[in-house]
């Protein structure tokens, strides 16, 4: 499955991040793990250009600085550890609530939380509604801050089978994850973080 | 015009309900004698100042000189939209927007109505042009600092929400629209309510005034309704213009919220 380098990245750099240079192939998950206040979300941050930051990053050999950044959000979509929601409601988040549907009831959602308010939602439920909301747009690399941290242990991994169904289906990943086992049930590599200095690791 | 004049013992006849005034804060112990003498001698020395500033602009008929005057009130009215900001952009924005929206509106409108409908000769003759665009700047001044009040309080409130819209891949003028109409909404909000409310709950100042010097009620009420279209005009323009300028100002070209750009919260 994995062969062909599908994100490059090259000196991404900012204030708060000390050059870093990876690469991350069709089908491949990185874990990212480090301290906390390290710089991991620092860095994927930079990557979906959220900060200002300088670097070469390009996705299937297109740079990204060539395109409009909202353009590279929904192809590189970096899913926050919390998640943001500017509707009164779940239905309001979503433009096309059929294709999203699927995945909700895949994740333990009732189908009809299309109503709910969302400040009736728990932690966990929120953190699902963004995983969809992110990945019904199809993005090709996945940037995950914590998806599960919130989560019992049958929604994480119902979380984790989905994430690896969309890395089979040709996604990549980077994985923000304080869980050892988790990042050895899913990458292939690990970067650690520390103090904006990102290194790559043994997992 | 017939108006009765006033003499220095009609004043100090007044003065002693001030008088009044700070007695009560004495008997009540409310500490407030010193304010009050301090604001009511302020009182005083301003409106003398500026009777005597008047009285000579309007002697001189000066395109350069009404121009200055004109100018000076526009920066002060900016330094007052700035105090009026929690989370204020930092550096010179802070200052630049605001005054800056609200020199290019409340001139716009002035120049508007000093050259269709009121029409003195000259133009510029400042016994117009000055309370003119007083009255519009006062006006806008509010429109403008309540439109960035809102602005930046709600971008710093909602970041999480339109980062959220951000990283999902809209622009920047989409990810802010809820909170940039906000903005606009209570800016525009004041003026609305004071249209509505004219002449039910209060006799605006200035028709009072015109009423006081002897013009005709049924005069006095279109000029009212004149000013209040012009403060209208103004509020929308100056409020829009610096909303916008300060959406532009908290994001960049790459489509990122921006709130570094806010100056750090004092204390």
């Amino acid at each position: 499955m994995s062969g062909s380098r599908m994100l490059a990245v090259e000196r991404l750099r900012s204030p708060l991040l000390e050059p870093v240079s990876f690469e991350l192939a069709t089908g491949e998950c990185l874990a990212v793990s480090g301290p906390s206040g390290s710089g991991k979300t620092v860095l994927l941050r930079a990557l979906a250009d959220l900060d200002p930051n300088r670097g070469d990053v390009r996705l299937d050999g297109q740079a990204r600085d060539a395109m409009p950044a909202p353009a590279w959000r929904r192809k590189v979509t970096y899913l926050p550890a919390e998640a943001g929601w500017w509707a009164e409601t779940v239905g309001g988040h979503f433009t096309d609530w059929s294709a999203a549907e699927p995945a909700m009831v895949a994740l333990g959602l009732p189908a009809e939380c299309r109503d709910w308010p969302i400040s009736r939602l728990s932690t966990g439920e929120r953190q699902r509604l963004a995983l969809v909301r992110a990945l019904v747009q199809k993005p090709r690399v996945l940037l995950l801050d914590e998806p599960t941290s919130g989560l019992d242990s049958a929604a994480r991994t119902a979380v984790e089978a989905m994430i690896s169904a969309c890395l089979a289906a040709g996604a990549a990943a980077l994985w923000i994850t304080h869980d050892d086992a988790q990042a050895r049930r899913l990458a292939g590599r690990r970067l650690t973080v520390e103090r904006g200095r990102v290194s790559e690791a043994a997992l | 015009m017939n108006y009765i004049q006033l003499e220095l013992t009609d004043l100090a006849l007044a003065a002693l309900l001030v008088l009044l005034n700070a007695g009560l804060s004495i008997a009540l112990q409310l500490k407030l004698e010193r304010q009050l003498v301090i604001a009511t001698l302020r009182m005083i020395v301003q409106l003398l100042l500026v009777g005597l500033v008047l009285t000579t602009l309007f002697a001189l008929v000066s395109p350069l000189w009404t121009g200055c005057a004109a100018l000076a009130m526009v920066l002060f009215a900016g330094r007052e939209i700035m105090a009026r900001q929690e989370r204020r952009l930092a550096g010179f924005w802070a200052y630049g927007v605001g005054t800056g929206c609200m020199l290019v509106a409340a001139g716009l409108v002035t120049i508007f109505a000093l050259t269709t409908p009121v029409q003195p000769e000259p133009w510029y003759n400042p016994r117009y042009a000055l309370p003119l665009l007083g009255m519009i700047l006062g006006n806008t001044m509010t429109g403008i600092s309540l439109g960035l009040h809102t602005l930046t309080s709600n971008l710093v409130r909602e970041r999480v929400a339109v980062e959220a819209r951000l990283t999902l891949g809209a622009t920047r003028r989409e990810a802010m629209l809820p909170v940039t109409k906000s903005a606009l909404r209570s800016a525009l909000m004041p003026i609305i309510n004071a249209m509505a409310a004219t002449g039910l709950v209060a006799l605006p100042g200035m028709m009072t005034g015109q009423i006081l010097a002897g013009v005709e009620p049924a005069e006095a009420v279109k000029y009212q309704i004149l000013i209040m279209f012009l403060i209208a005009g103004g509020t929308g323009l100056g409020a829009t213009a610096a909303v916008l300028a300060g959406g532009l100002r908290l994001s960049d070209q790459r489509h990122r919220l921006r709130l570094d750009r806010l100056a750090p919260l004092r204390d």
